[in-house]
């Protein structure tokens, strides 16, 4: 029998990969645009959200895709908006991935749409490296979860767009160094904008509403 | 962690390699991981084991090799190891780094008969 051996040197993850970018080019041909939300649970995702839909719902065409490992309470939350949202439950997965995303959408009426926003599983480290299709990346890092995250979780932040450090209504409970925190972010991701909001006080929000204005397509603006 | 998927896609690829190349078995499989990934070696062990099952891939050895995070410093061009809770550059102490190791996941090569 003889042995040999095959060098493959192919990514894991390419697969994946592929399946998001056709996602993206179809999203393109409508002129719809997605945007990925990743933080740990409970840093405010759903709340923002919320407060996004809230702010353009007289506006703009919206739908919410929501990643949860078994429950459907933030569909619930999001629905009660009027608007459409996708559960996806991943049945103890701890990451949405391109072909979730993929099947997701073909409920949704894309020619009718100008923003699908994905609500990834509450997590760090695994949704970082798995591209499902979106746009825009924006990372959630709320003001309780200390100001060292982006040296022990480099690469969600490496891949995202903007960082909303939210909660800034309790920042002086903690000691959260807001001063030195877009420094540490701009180190590694010298793209990156890094907007403190508050999704409850309202603080802030007015330049986030000012980006995903930028994040639309230019025949959506 | 989400070597479940991990797995199915290595097994996938694999699998595919092989046949292409007539195997009838493969003995081993070598993959680079990036410490910055978070993949567990046991559990990528664990999932492999039933999921290899029933293919030509059952049995086969997992070889990892682990890459450590790498960061560049954008100013000096200097490449160093990651320190916990630190990013600054070892030589101008500032903060602009890029990395540029640990975040591989791809199969090197596999050994098949």
């Amino acid at each position: 029998m003889d042995v040999k051996t095959i060098r493959v040197k192919k990514d894991i993850l390419s697969a994946n990969t592929r399946t998001a970018e056709q996602t993206r080019s179809k999203l393109d041909k409508h002129h719809v645009r997605m945007i990925n939300f990743m933080s740990s649970p409970g840093s405010g995702k759903t709340s923002l959200i919320m407060k996004t839909i809230d702010r353009f719902k007289d506006r703009y065409s919206m739908a919410v895709i929501e990643g949860d490992i078994a429950s459907s309470i933030d569909a619930e939350r999001i629905s009660r908006l009027n608007i459409r949202a996708i559960q996806i439950n991943t049945g103890g997965g701890c990451h949405l991935d391109a072909n979730m995303i993929e099947k997701a959408l073909t409920d949704l009426e894309l020619e009718q749409l100008d923003l699908v926003f994905i609500e990834n599983v509450g997590n760090l480290v695994c949704t970082a490296d798995i591209d499902l299709g979106a746009h825009k990346n924006v990372v959630i890092l709320s003001i309780p979860e200390g100001d060292d995250k982006p040296y022990k979780y480099p690469t969600i932040f490496l891949e995202a767009d903007t960082v909303l450090v939210n909660k800034i209504d309790v920042l002086p409970y903690f000691d959260f160094d807001l001063g030195v925190f877009p420094e540490i972010i701009n180190g590694l991701n010298p793209l990156a904008t890094v907007l403190p909001v508050s999704a409850k006080s309202g603080e802030g929000l007015d330049d986030w509403f000012a980006w995903i204005e930028q994040t639309l397509a230019p025949t959506k603006r | 962690m989400h070597e479940q998927s991990i797995v199915a896609s290595l097994l996938f690829m694999a699998l595919e390699d092989a046949k292409k190349d007539n195997a009838r078995r493969i003995i081993s499989i070598k993959l680079v991981v990036g410490e910055l990934t978070g993949v567990e070696k046991d559990a990528v062990s664990f999932y492999f084991g039933f999921m290899a099952k029933n293919t030509i891939a059952a049995g086969a050895s997992l070889e990892f090799n682990y890459t450590k995070a790498q960061l560049r410093c954008r100013d000096c061009d200097i490449i160093f190891p990651r320190e916990k809770l630190k990013f600054n550059c070892p030589e101008c102490h500032k903060k602009a780094i890029e990395i540029v190791g640990g975040r591989e996941l791809y199969i090197e090569s596999i050994r098949i008969v």
